[in-house]
């Protein structure tokens, strides 16, 4: 079986963001840029689905500029075959992304197609879900286990109550959730296999895909802040605080 | 301009999140209509109905949508969909599955996790794990929108009465089947909807430590929550993950206990409306969002704050 992995380009974790000053968006000149760490857990779990010899191929597929292409090497060195970069300095919304994961699931036809839950940019949650209704397939969100059988997969999933078990046909579309691996590091030997992997890049008119952005941002604000606290010294003091002075409890 | 808003429920109760969402809905200024898809759920159809501002409440009664799957609740949605402007759920895991299907079904985009209504169109909603604030408009016939709950105070809960009117269920789909869920089972409030919160990270080392805080949960009434690597660890069930990624919470009273203050987990909690940090690292971040600090050992602060209280 073939499986198709998103793998998308971001600001690190670990940086600390800043808002442009005139509010037209968050500065990414000069930042760190990885891949979203939820898409590290879905090449993760596309490469032990391959050492299980469950899967035959593993795509990765990333959208964006010419850069995006590090992100591409970083699935290869971790273990999947080849990429796709779909190249465009166009801003893409997740319809945008579907809409191109769609046309390269018609022309690829993978058993499944893993994506992470979350962007942690535009933390818009919604790609997964929407290829799988582009497509009319079954999907597996927030999964934290993956059964892959040969026409269909048990996938336990994340929810608010706890956790949820579901059975989908294949083919399906699966979103990462942090339980449900812990990504490798590539070896060097393997970063150095992966600079020999090969790599299509399409673009998005090529494809068809009007990718007109359909929310236009008006403007990007920095968040309320917080006022500095205080330090107490004792246990007491700070039940003292919280009772006459927060009047919380 | 109508608005249709799905209900959260558990085919038993109405759950609070409904009505932050027809708070939410309030400011579009539209009537709203609200959703009861589940199963032997009258009792649900019957408290929405009580909520005051909605005008009807459509009633899918059937085995279809005894689970939240999202193939099933997307096709009702989509068949309802002509004639609403905007169609809402609450970003709980059951919204964030089921719109971006609906979405995109009707090839317009989805505005996730709104915080801010300012007009019909246009929306605010964090990005960067809030640490950003965007305000977007969206050109699209139909708005489909999940809200960030804990950004509007909830509607009441009685004095209204809707008409019920039933809908008649879509096919099921056969792609997807329900096979069990592990809810875990507790006493005490719900951690979206708690007024106090007490969380615990790594710092308390162990899944047995952890238990520790039950104690203190009980003198305050508390939900208890934690942080990404408490659960990672196996010391709370993701259930508690407060975070980014996890759940946004915005208590009266939120305790942080043996946890740094990472990004991700301020992303989840610093809305709360007073902050206490335990942590035994004064240069933990955690203390640059707190109100009251104590830097302490959290094995001889937390037995005394339990003593104290
Ligand atoms: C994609 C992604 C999503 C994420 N989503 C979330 C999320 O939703 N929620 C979340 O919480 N995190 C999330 N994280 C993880 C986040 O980056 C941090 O790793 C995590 O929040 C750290 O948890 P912690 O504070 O418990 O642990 P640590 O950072 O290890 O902090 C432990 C703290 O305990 C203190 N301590 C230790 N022993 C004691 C003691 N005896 N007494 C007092 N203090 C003590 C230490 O001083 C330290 O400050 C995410 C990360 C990624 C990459
Ligand atoms: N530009 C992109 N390139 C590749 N994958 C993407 C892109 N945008 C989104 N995705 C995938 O969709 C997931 C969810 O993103 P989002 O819906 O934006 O939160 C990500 O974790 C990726 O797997």
């Amino acid at each position: 079986m073939k499986v198709l992995v998103a793998v998308k380009r971001v600001v690190d974790y670990n940086v600390k963001i800043r808002v442009k000053s005139d509010n037209t968006g968050v500065e990414t000149a000069n930042v760190k840029m990885s891949m979203n760490p939820f898409d590290e857990i879905g090449v993760e779990e596309a490469v032990r689905l391959k050492e299980a010899g469950k899967a035959t191929e593993i795509v990765a597929v990333s959208m964006g500029p010419q850069a995006c292409q590090e992100t591409i090497r970083t699935a290869l060195a971790m273990g999947a075959d080849r990429g796709i970069l779909v190249l465009t300095d166009a801003e893409l919304q997740p319809l945008a992304v579907a809409k191109i994961l769609k046309v390269l699931c018609d022309k690829e036809q993978p058993g499944l197609v893993i994506l992470g839950k979350q962007a942690i940019d535009d933390d818009c949650n919604q790609t997964g879900q929407m290829l799988a209704a582009l497509l009319d397939w079954p999907q597996a969100t927030f999964a934290s286990k993956l059964e892959l059988g040969v026409s269909d997969a048990r996938v336990t999933r994340e929810i608010d109550g706890g956790l949820e078990t579901i059975t989908v046909t294949l083919p399906a579309v699966l979103t990462t959730d942090l339980r449900l691996n812990e990504p490798r590091y590539a070896s060097l030997p393997n970063i150095m296999k992966a600079k020999k992997k090969p790599i299509d890049t399409v673009d998005p008119a090529s494809l068809g895909v009007d990718v007109a952005p359909r929310l236009s941002t008006l403007k990007v604000n920095e968040p309320a802040k917080r006022q500095a606290g205080v330090k107490v010294a004792t246990v007491a003091d700070l039940v003292a605080k919280l009772k006459t002075e927060a009047k919380v409890i | 301009m109508t608005t249709l808003i799905l209900a959260e429920h558990d085919n038993a109760s109405l759950k609070p999140a409904t009505l932050n969402v027809v708070a939410a809905a309030q400011k579009l200024g539209a009537p709203i209509d609200l959703l009861v898809a589940g199963h032997t759920c009258k009792a649900v159809a019957e408290a929405a109905a009580k909520i005051p501002g909605v005008a009807k409440v459509k009633l899918a009664d059937d085995a279809a949508y005894a689970h939240p799957l999202a193939e099933n609740l997307a096709a009702l949605l989509l068949a309802l969909a002509p004639g609403y402007s905007h169609i809402l759920a609450p970003a709980t895991t059951t919204g964030k599955n089921v719109m971006p299907r609906v979405a995109a079904k009707l090839d317009v985009a989805q505005i996730s996790d709104v915080c801010g209504v300012e007009s019909a169109d246009t929306f605010v909603r964090p990005i960067y794990a809030g640490n950003a604030m965007a305000t977007v408009q969206s050109k699209d016939a139909v708005k489909v929108i999940t809200v960030r709950t804990t950004a509007f105070d909830p509607a009441p809960a009685e004095g209204g009465s809707a008409a019920i009117e039933p809908v008649a269920a879509q096919p099921a789909s056969p792609k997807s089947r329900f096979e069990g869920a592990q809810i875990t089972k507790s006493e005490r409030p719900e951690l979206t909807a708690a007024r106090v919160i007490v969380s615990g990270g790594r710092g308390m080392a162990s899944a047995d430590n952890f238990k520790m805080l039950e104690a203190l949960a009980d003198k305050l009434g508390a939900a208890v929550g934690a942080s990404r690597a408490a659960v990672d660890a196996g010391f709370a069930p993701n259930d508690l993950q407060v975070g980014q990624t996890g759940k946004i919470v915005a208590p009266e009273l939120y305790v942080a206990i043996g946890i740094s203050g990472a990004i991700q987990h301020l992303a989840g909690m610093k809305d709360s409306k007073v902050i206490v940090a335990i942590n035994k690292d004064e240069e933990a971040p955690i203390f640059q969002v707190a109100d009251y600090g104590l830097v302490a050992d959290l094995f001889q602060a937390v037995p005394e704050l339990v003593k104290e209280l």
